[in-house]
């Protein structure tokens, strides 16, 4: 069966969706059938394993923020449990 | 190991070799452009073209520069363009007021050992005249040019550029890490490697600090980034917007790694400027936003701007990814499309070299896909047309810059 989760880097603790997958979708992860329990769309990013607020989130082998949240293997990771980590080290100006 | 095919190139009286072997018609302000373009229109082929390997005659390409006011790097910018390996002649083609200095790159081309020639419209009779006259002169340079010593290439004499356009949610995760991968690949053969566009870096720059090969040479990385956040904010734009998150990327630093992807993963042994040569092998990380106050609008108004600066930094083949489908190519070197999306592969095949998008599909690998690109590098270099190529693609912008030279940090491995 080709899985819906891509791995992009060995070191990765999250999975990229590269095709629609249905609430309860059934699949591998690692070796174990896991059920994804919400819809993911495409290019969004799934818990390689469970997951604690704070843990750093790994996608291509770096550091792209942190859990904000705990999260179950085949869980959604996006913006309702992640944040950047990423702290400008200058001053940001918007432009009217 | 790679599969390495023969790579016959042209060897340049200055020692460096080249994959192709063009005759560069360059207009030296915009007033020149339609007689350059009649000289070169001359000599295009489209059915040589569409062959699968390039032909013995030198072909004829068009580059330039538009502006009439002087300007100190897209003067450094036509000296690297003219010398560059792949170009074995330049005619020049001047209208005679226009404030670009003919002579000096006349003498920095001839310098090189090129065959080089000047016209000068206004002492040479108008358009028809100076087109008939610029006719005769691509002949007598295609002599000489057919005639360049032929040599073997190694993969390590290789310059690689890499660029994204039209990227979509795709992009980051089959076309771009799978160019990484080839990347990792042709570096460790010993060809040197360059990325660009640090306005799509935001947020990553620690990351990409952590692999250069000195603290000092991330130190300068971390700048060029900062540099780039600011000068953008200035134009308007802003990296993050909200349709990355309905894509599912959640951070700045996701949505740079993404583009960052295509530097692979080996150490970063310098940053270099438009027109600057890599020293030795390795990865290069090419610093495309101007210095200074921002004086003559966007960095780059175009994919096709960025394409020309990695070719003024020696690249003899640039590897394009695209997710929304671009068609471009480029004058001088060829161009490789590597396409990111499925569907639009399907829908654009005809253009695109590389179909990534299987990835999405679970018909390949990134490893896979990486090899691909490698071995379709190779091929190349050794002769075969891209699709691009093969379309008659020979895009060409050149415009306004301000740079400072690069700091003393820049280049740690830079040999004595």
């Amino acid at each position: 069966m080709i899985t819906p989760l891509i791995l992009l880097h060995p070191d990765d603790n999250v999975l990229v969706c590269r095709a629609p997958i249905a609430a309860g979708f059934e699949t591998v992860i690692d070796g174990d059938t896991v059920t994804i329990p919400a819809a993911i769309e495409v290019g969004h990013k799934v818990a390689r394993g469970d997951l604690q607020a704070g843990d750093k989130i790994l996608k291509y082998g770096a550091p792209i923020g942190s859990m904000t949240a705990d999260a179950k293997r085949g869980d959604h990771v996006h913006l309702h449990n992640m944040k950047s980590d990423y702290i400008p080290s200058h001053t940001r100006k918007a432009v009217s | 190991m790679l599969n390495t095919p023969a790579i016959t190139a042209y060897l340049r009286p200055d020692g460096r070799k080249g994959i192709r072997n063009v005759i560069a018609v360059a207009y030296l302000v915009e007033c020149a452009h339609h007689v350059a373009r009649g000289i070169v229109n001359r000599f295009t082929d489209y059915e040589q073209l569409a062959s699968a390997t390039i032909g013995d005659a030198p072909e004829v390409h068009l580059i330039g520069f538009p502006g009439c006011y002087p300007n100190a790097y897209a003067f450094k910018m036509m000296q690297a363009l003219t010398t560059h390996p792949n170009v074995g002649g330049v005619l020049l083609i001047s209208l005679g007021c226009e404030s670009f200095n003919r002579e000096q790159l006349k003498t920095t081309i001839e310098a090189s050992g090129r065959p080089v020639e000047t016209l000068v419209i206004q002492n040479s009779g108008g358009t028809a005249s100076t087109i008939q006259k610029g006719v005769e002169a691509v002949k007598r340079m295609q002599a000489i040019a057919a005639q360049t010593p032929r040599v073997d290439m190694d993969i390590s004499e290789l310059i690689i550029g890499t660029i994204c356009g039209g990227s979509d949610g795709t992009s980051g995760i089959t076309a771009n890490p799978a160019v990484g991968r080839a990347f990792d690949a042709l570096g460790a053969a010993g060809a040197a490697c360059i990325f660009e566009e640090t306005g799509e870096l935001v947020g990553c720059e620690k990351i990409m600090a952590d692999r250069a090969v000195t603290p000092e040479l991330g130190a300068a990385l971390e700048a060029s980034v900062e540099k780039a956040e600011r000068y953008y904010t200035i134009m308007g734009f802003g990296s993050f917007a909200p349709g990355n998150a309905e894509g599912g990327l959640t951070t700045q630093e996701e949505k740079s790694m993404g583009a960052y992807s295509k530097s692979g993963s080996a150490p970063i042994c310098g940053i270099l400027k438009p027109g600057d040569q890599p020293p030795t092998g390795g990865l290069y990380l090419l610093d495309v936003v101007p210095d200074g106050e921002p004086r003559f609008g966007f960095p780059n108004i175009s994919d096709n701007a960025e394409i020309v600066e990695l070719i003024a930094c020696g690249a003899h083949i640039t590897l394009f990814t695209t997710g929304r489908g671009s068609v471009v190519g480029s004058a001088i070197s060829p161009v490789i499309k590597i396409c990111a999306n499925p569907e639009t592969f399907r829908k654009l095949a005809e253009d695109m070299d590389i179909d990534a998008g299987r990835i999405m599909e679970g018909r390949a690998t990134l490893d896979e896909v990486g090899s691909e690109i490698t071995d379709l590098v190779l091929k190349v270099a050794a002769g075969a047309r891209t699709k691009s190529e093969a379309l008659g693609h020979q895009e060409f912008i050149l415009t306004y810059k301000a740079f400072e030279p690069i700091g003393p940090a820049c280049l740690p491995l830079k040999r004595a």
